[in-house]
């Protein structure tokens, strides 16, 4: 049956975020973006304290419970839960959301990939007393969306049952608190046999400590500047056997590599949630800046008799809500274990084209006011276009839906 | 909790639809089009799928209850076969939905029967007028208490099957505030013009209509004598063209990709080109959130939502960009061919540019 009622839990954990996003971020969202790297711990140990309070490591949905005895099983939500908080929380500050200790994409791939005891190793961390962050390394210089150029290497010492790593990697985000500022772990992408192409590529934890792992720079960024995105070196950096995720042989096939690419189906969305809080928050502030200014938008009328500024409101809007629906829907989609890499892309294609373009028609259409750092509307103008990029550019996700719908593979739509 | 899995009901309606939409509908779109007129026993098989009939409650001799959300699944897969064809079956809501949701319980009893109990007639509504900027809640057409009798002048456009209707709805302002009134055929000072010729839905008759001083009795006014709320009639008018919109841009949609798949350039087919492919991808995403869209709205509006109404608005605005950006690009996909009235790209182009002018040319 049809239904588009938010539970009842999800909305209660809405409102406490809501809360943080109020207190916590907005208050320094300026300060945060105007001094680069430097690390907002106030922050970060509050949500700490919150998530371990709620007896949770981090936000991401939790291993499926099985049923109450005698009771009714009820429907999975985690992931929607999830895209709502992820939602509220870009509201806030999509840099200082990044900042989030835990459960970010290296758990994500710990989580989809790993062995029962390869995630109660590396994801216990975060019940700790400490915030600990992880992150994903996977992209390098010459090796973006493309991920089958990929240099980084894996060799097994079969002397010492270690894997030994050499490449480098950059846009780690939170690389450097995962490495440095945490007992944290990065997982690294690198291929354990060159020759295989795709086939060959697997995952490893790299533990914080780790000699031979080394973060050599922070990006300067358009936006989301609180966030840390780093470029990480290893050199001869040797991890225990048991730290790869996924089968250490290298079959004819790309499952391996399939297999990091089904973490995006939970991902992707994620990020559109990003963007329609970005995108929500953008246009409550240029609501409130033309209401102070008498103007409110009359709903209902004929294209012809609107202002061009309620028409482009009206849009917005529409557009938003799309969005959002999308994003609810590829995250269902992800709860109820139904297959949805063309719904998580087409969420992620058309919320970033949403954010993208409301948060640079409200800049122009606030004139003065919305070019002005005195409103935080030019920040949320940089902070959006990440999401089109991260996670997949708009192009990619694009050919992603475009080879579902036209039933191609890969060589047959370049 | 969130679901967007349609019922088993409403799955074996969709398919029901779906397949007199693609066989019946769609096999005669273009023959249709050209010759301006829809067979009747056509529109008869559609009307004795029993979409009307199943949301009408068994007090009025339905069998069924009313649901916004069944009426957009319904409306898309109708509107997938045809536009002109989908208008046409579902020409009677206009009559009966409104007098559904608004009407006093004596117009339910008299005038829902006669048209749930027999073939498919041509009951219809009166909502646009011939202005650039006509507004559903600004109508310049007038009715004005005189005795026992309201008097309606104006001019009203757009009126299916007028020409032929046994009754209708006008809709009219009373003091500002947009009503409805219930007038049978031969009223007199009702005056239905020639047919009107238009850009698309050719096969769609539709009518002007002249009101010079038709008096109507105080009973024949929607909802009775204290009248009625206009707003719930509108949104579920415009969350059906919203899904009708999905429904002709998803036809462009599916046609165009086959084509695309078909067509050889350069040593591949046209869809494995980028410029192809990224423009069917940007479609069917479109295609999808405004689905959605619609949905929403309608489920809002079975939920009786404060902010139903504004939703339903929002889904019609994203709808109807959504179908002429949709059309327009699937003749752009067939490029020479799409202008060639063999394929019926082009009659959908024509007809998705309507969605920004239709209003009220469908209920659900």
């Amino acid at each position: 049956m049809i239904d588009f009622e938010t539970p009842k839990p999800i909305k209660q954990v809405c409102n406490v975020v809501e809360t943080v996003a109020v207190n916590m971020m907005r208050p320094v969202s300026r300060y945060f973006d105007e001094h680069e790297h430097e690390i907002p711990w106030d922050f970060i140990n509050f949500m700490h304290n919150a998530i371990r309070s709620m007896g949770g490591t981090s936000m991401a949905p939790k291993e499926e419970k099985s049923a109450e005895e005698g009771g009714e099983k009820r429907p999975p939500i985690g992931y929607q839960r999830l895209g709502h908080m992820v939602e509220m929380l870009a509201w806030g500050d999509a840099g200082l959301y990044l900042c989030l200790p835990g459960g970010m994409l290296g758990s994500a791939a710990v989580a989809a990939a790993g062995s029962p005891e390869q995630k109660k190793r590396f994801l216990s961390r975060f019940m700790g007393e400490k915030p600990v962050f992880d992150a994903m390394a996977m992209t390098e210089p010459q090796a973006g969306s493309d991920t089958s150029a990929i240099r980084a290497t894996a060799v097994l010492d079969e002397e010492t049952n270690e894997w030994v790593l050499n490449g480098e990697k950059i846009f780690v985000t939170a690389g450097h608190k995962a490495l440095i500022d945490s007992d944290g772990f990065v997982v690294v992408w690198a291929s354990i046999d060159p020759s295989a192409g795709r086939a060959g590529m697997r995952a490893f934890v790299v533990e914080a400590g780790t000699p031979g792992i080394k973060v050599t720079k922070l990006e300067h960024k358009l936006g989301i500047r609180v966030s840390d995105t780093a470029a990480i070196v290893l050199q001869d950096c040797r991890v225990p056997f048991e730290n790869i995720l996924g089968s250490p042989t290298v079959e004819k096939s790309t499952k391996g590599f399939k297999g990091a690419m089904a973490t995006f189906d939970a991902t992707r969305p994620i990020i559109a949630a990003q963007a329609v809080g970005i995108a929500r928050a953008t246009l409550e502030l240029l609501k409130e800046e033309l209401e102070k200014n008498g103007i409110t938008i009359r709903y209902g009328l004929p294209r012809q008799k609107l202002t061009n500024i309620e028409r482009e409101i009206i849009d917005m809007e529409a557009t938003l809500r799309a969005a959002w629906l999308l994003t609810i829907k590829a995250l269902w989609m992800a709860d109820n274990k139904i297959h949805n890499p063309k719904e998580a892309s087409m969420a992620k294609v058309y919320a970033g084209d949403a954010v993208v373009k409301i948060t640079q028609r409200a800049v122009e259409l606030l004139g003065p006011l919305g070019y002005s750092r005195e409103l935080l509307l030019e920040k949320w103008f940089r902070d959006a276009k990440i999401t089109d990029l991260y996670e997949g550019t708009g192009q990619i996700n694009r050919l992603v839906v475009a080879r579902h719908m036209l039933g191609y593979r890969g060589k047959e739509l370049r | 909790m969130y679901s967007f899995q349609p019922s088993e009901e409403q799955q074996m309606l969709i398919e029901a639809i779906k397949r007199y939409a693609m066989d019946d509908l769609r096999a005669a779109a273009r023959d249709a089009e050209e010759e301006g007129q829809l067979p009747p026993e056509l529109i008869e098989k559609g009307w004795e799928l029993g979409f009307l009939q199943a949301s009408i409650p068994e007090a009025y001799t339905g069998f069924g209850e009313r649901s916004a959300v069944t009426g957009v699944l319904a409306a898309e897969e109708f509107a997938y076969g045809d536009l002109a064809g989908a208008l046409a079956v579902l020409t009677p809501g206009l009559f009966t939905t409104p007098i559904l949701l608004a009407g006093s319980e004596a117009q339910k009893e008299q005038y829902i029967p006669p048209v749930i109990e027999m073939e498919w007639k041509p009951y219809t509504a009166a909502l646009m007028e011939p202005h650039f900027d006509f507004d559903p809640n600004a109508l310049k057409t007038t009715a004005r208490v005189e005795g026992d009798t309201y008097v309606l002048e104006g001019e009203k456009c757009y009126v299916p099957y007028a020409a032929d209707a046994e009754a209708m709805i006008v809709y009219a302002s009373l003091e500002g505030v947009t009503q409805g009134f219930i007038i049978s055929a031969g009223a007199e000072g009702l005056e239905v013009g020639e047919r009107m010729k238009l850009l698309g839905l050719n096969a769609l008759p539709l009518y002007p209509l002249s009101l010079k001083g038709v008096r109507v009795p105080k009973d024949n006014r929607l909802g009775g004598e204290a009248g009625h709320d206009f707003a719930p009639i509108l949104a579920a008018s415009n969350v059906a063209l919203a899904a009708m919109a999905v429904g002709v841009s998803r036809a462009a949609l599916d046609y165009s990709m086959a084509y695309a798949k078909e067509r050889e350039v350069f040593g591949v087919k046209v869809a494995q080109k980028q410029a192809i492919a990224f423009m069917i991808a940007e479609m069917g995403t479109a295609i999808e959130a405004n689905r959605l869209l619609a949905w929403e709205a309608a489920w809002m509006l079975d939920q009786g939502k404060e902010e139903a109404a504004k939703h339903a608005y929002l889904a019609l605005t994203g709808a109807m960009d959504t179908a002429m950006m949709v059309t327009d690009r699937a003749v752009q996909i067939l490029g020479g061919h799409g202008y060639i009235r063999e394929h019926p790209v082009e009659l959908w182009m024509r007809n998705g540019r309507g969605f920004a002018t239709f209003r009220g040319l469908a209920i659900v």
